[in-house]
């Protein structure tokens, strides 16, 4: 049997030339077209790759005709970037790919859903047999293994992303808390429906234009709070949100300090996502007052991507591991098979039993 | 012979910290279970310590410096076991674990455990105030253990620098809202304490009904500046950690000073 995977992916092809190869073909049509026992096509934005097994080797170029057939290019005069790994390569790559390390941003966990999405439509039509099966399977394991026993998940990536996970850092569950969205912005839209998504209920919009602000109240399920008034809304609230387009603070440490007294038991996240900035730096300095603003939240992000990165070796390791128990397991699968034993039990290999 | 399992329950500890130290330094926290395994054994030997120690002394064994830490590294075990899965307080154990260690340690290598007679009968009124009494420092020392962690996650959210185990520390409210019930806990505990020492029948010595005593109002005024709202939870943890310190040092001159009032 001949295992192999051939695939273009943000690594080794822009959008123009990963576009190409997406949505022309299917699993089903791979396999037949090109001859082999199974296959399955994996599809996302960031990469388009076909994982197969066959008999007889099939030529990079053989796949490559399956997945161009419908998008008029000549395969003898366009050789675009495909990568071929094969074997224990083709296992290794998966388990990195369904991981999260091969991903644009590292340990991102839509890549999971996309593989298995692959996996149910390849199985559907037919196209995955027992082979994939069990390697598909074990992929997804492996993929929720090292989730699991590694950081290579944590922390946000993104200013919605990392403001939520603040947030819930700070106040850990979000339905109670108060926040005041200050000024209606793309970007403060996006954060908001951010937190709004992690249960923030009581939602304030304010903005210098009231019909703005009840524009982005009613979308995000919040009420509209006149502009005069935001102010007095910080002795209540837990989380400011603010993006406006003032060129001067809005919110500094002597408009903020009288009534933090009021609010001493309870902590303030402001986040500023507005250039320049809306609240003054110094207002970090307040106790319980915790302030990021773009640039900091940027860095958090950062620190987040790095931290991931820091990962990559303990996922490497686990994986690594799972490359060579499945050869073994696929090796012993193979003896038994020579030796007539068709059908194992289920019972006598739990690992197995699992896997199938 | 009973030392044995102080030891034993020595290295349990040990290999929670070392556990939670090699993970630090990788960068990939999944301490909790072992933690919890490793706490939960050591904590079964320093139990099987007291009752051999209590056994063979007839009484509750916190007779002298080397028994009470002894004890009181018992208590903090305890308090976290039952105080751990209740409030699931992620990485508490990582932070529990070496405050038993450098207990125990210090029990065992400072040359403390020295068995004079005991003059005094058994009194059970005086050994329920002993033992109250420490179980409260167990509970103020998890409060202490809280307002570490509190302190520690506070400040990466103001610096802006996220160390890896930031993302696994609990909440900012969260650990606030346990600090204030430990403390309440403590504070009932250590009153019922002091109140059954009056009991007793003996004469305290008054250095240590003036210490008692002194401990007690510093713990009231945090609890009280805390429901004022007088108090921002940063400066609330910050008084658990002083608070321990003085409890200790005071529990240090208490057990001293008791220890040279029944020495013969």
């Amino acid at each position: 049997m001949n295992l192999f995977c051939i695939g273009l992916s943000h690594h080794t092809a822009n959008v123009a030339t990963r576009e190409q190869f997406a949505g022309n073909a299917t699993a089903e049509t791979i396999a037949r077209e090109s001859g082999c026992a199974e296959a399955l096509l994996l599809t996302t934005c960031n990469r388009v790759e076909v994982y197969a097994v066959s008999d007889k080797r099939i030529s990079t170029d053989e796949i490559t005709r399956c997945l161009m057939a419908k998008a008029n290019l000549d395969p003898d005069n366009y050789s675009p970037p495909f990568y071929r790994y094969e074997d224990n390569k083709c296992v290794q790559h998966l388990f990195r790919v369904a991981s999260g390390l091969d991903s644009m941003v590292v340990g991102e966990s839509e890549i999971f859903g996309q593989a298995k999405k692959a996996y149910e439509s390849a199985r559907t039509s037919g196209a995955v047999g027992p082979y994939l099966h069990r390697l598909f399977q074990r992929a997804f394991r492996v993929a929720k293994q090292v989730r699991t026993h590694t950081d290579i998940a944590r922390g946000a990536v993104s200013v919605g992303s990392v403001a939520v996970e603040l947030a819930q850092r700070i106040f850990g569950k979000l339905s109670e808390c108060k926040v005041l969205v200050l000024g209606a912005g793309e970007t403060s839209e996006r954060t908001t429906r951010a937190l709004v998504s992690r249960g923030v209920n009581d939602l304030r919009v304010s903005n210098r234009s009231l019909d703005r602000a009840h524009g982005l109240a009613q979308t995000v399920g919040g009420r509209a709070v006149p502009f005069d008034d935001w102010v007095a809304q910080c002795r209540e609230i837990d989380i400011l949100l603010t993006s406006t387009a003032s060129e001067t603070p809005l919110l500094t440490s002597e408009i903020l300090a009288p009534m933090l007294w009021e609010r001493l038991d309870r902590p303030l996240f402001i986040i500023d996502i507005a250039v320049p900035r809306d609240v003054d730096p110094s207002v970090n300095e307040l106790e319980g007052v915790y302030l990021y603003d773009i640039d900091s939240i940027r860095s958090v992000a950062e620190q987040s991507l790095a931290l991931r990165r820091q990962q990559v070796a303990a996922a490497e390791a686990i994986i690594a591991d799972h490359v060579t128990e499945f050869f073994d397991s696929i090796s012993r699968g193979l003896t038994r098979l020579s030796q007539g034993v068709e059908h194992p039990s289920v019972g006598e290999n739990p690992l197995h039993a699992s896997e199938l | 012979m009973d030392r044995y399992f102080l030891i034993a329950s020595t290295f349990c500890f040990l290999a929670a910290v070392v556990h939670t130290a090699i993970e630090l330094r990788t960068k990939v926290f999944r301490p909790m279970r072992f933690n919890f395994v490793a706490i939960g054994l050591g904590f079964i030997f320093q139990t099987v310590f007291l009752w051999i120690r209590g056994q063979e002394l007839g009484r509750c064994p916190i007779t002298n410096l080397f028994e009470v830490f002894a004890f009181l590294a018992w208590s903090v075990a305890l308090i976290y076991m039952v105080v751990g899965p209740a409030y699931r307080l992620s990485l508490m154990g990582a932070f529990t674990a070496p405050l038993v260690l450098l207990l125990q340690v210090f029990a065992l290598i400072a040359p403390i455990d020295t068995r004079h007679p005991v003059t005094v009968p058994v009194n059970s009124w005086l050994e329920f105030h002993a033992s109250m009494s420490l179980v409260a420092y167990g509970v103020f020392a998890l409060a202490c253990i809280a307002g570490v962690m509190y302190l520690l996650q506070e400040r990466q959210l103001k610096t802006h620098h996220l160390h890896s185990i930031f993302y696994h520390l609990p909440p900012l409210t969260n650990l606030f809202a346990v600090i204030t019930r430990l403390l309440w806990w403590g504070f009932a505990l250590y009153t019922i304490g002091i109140v059954s020492g009056f009991f007793t029948g003996h004469p305290l010595p008054r250095i240590q009904v003036v210490a008692a005593i002194a401990l007690w109002l510093l713990y009231a005024a945090v609890l009280q500046a805390r429901h004022l709202k007088w108090l921002a939870p940063k400066r609330v943890a910050a008084l658990c950690i002083i608070g321990f310190g003085v409890a200790l040092a005071l529990l240090w001159g208490i057990t001293f000073t008791a220890e040279l009032h029944h020495a013969p």
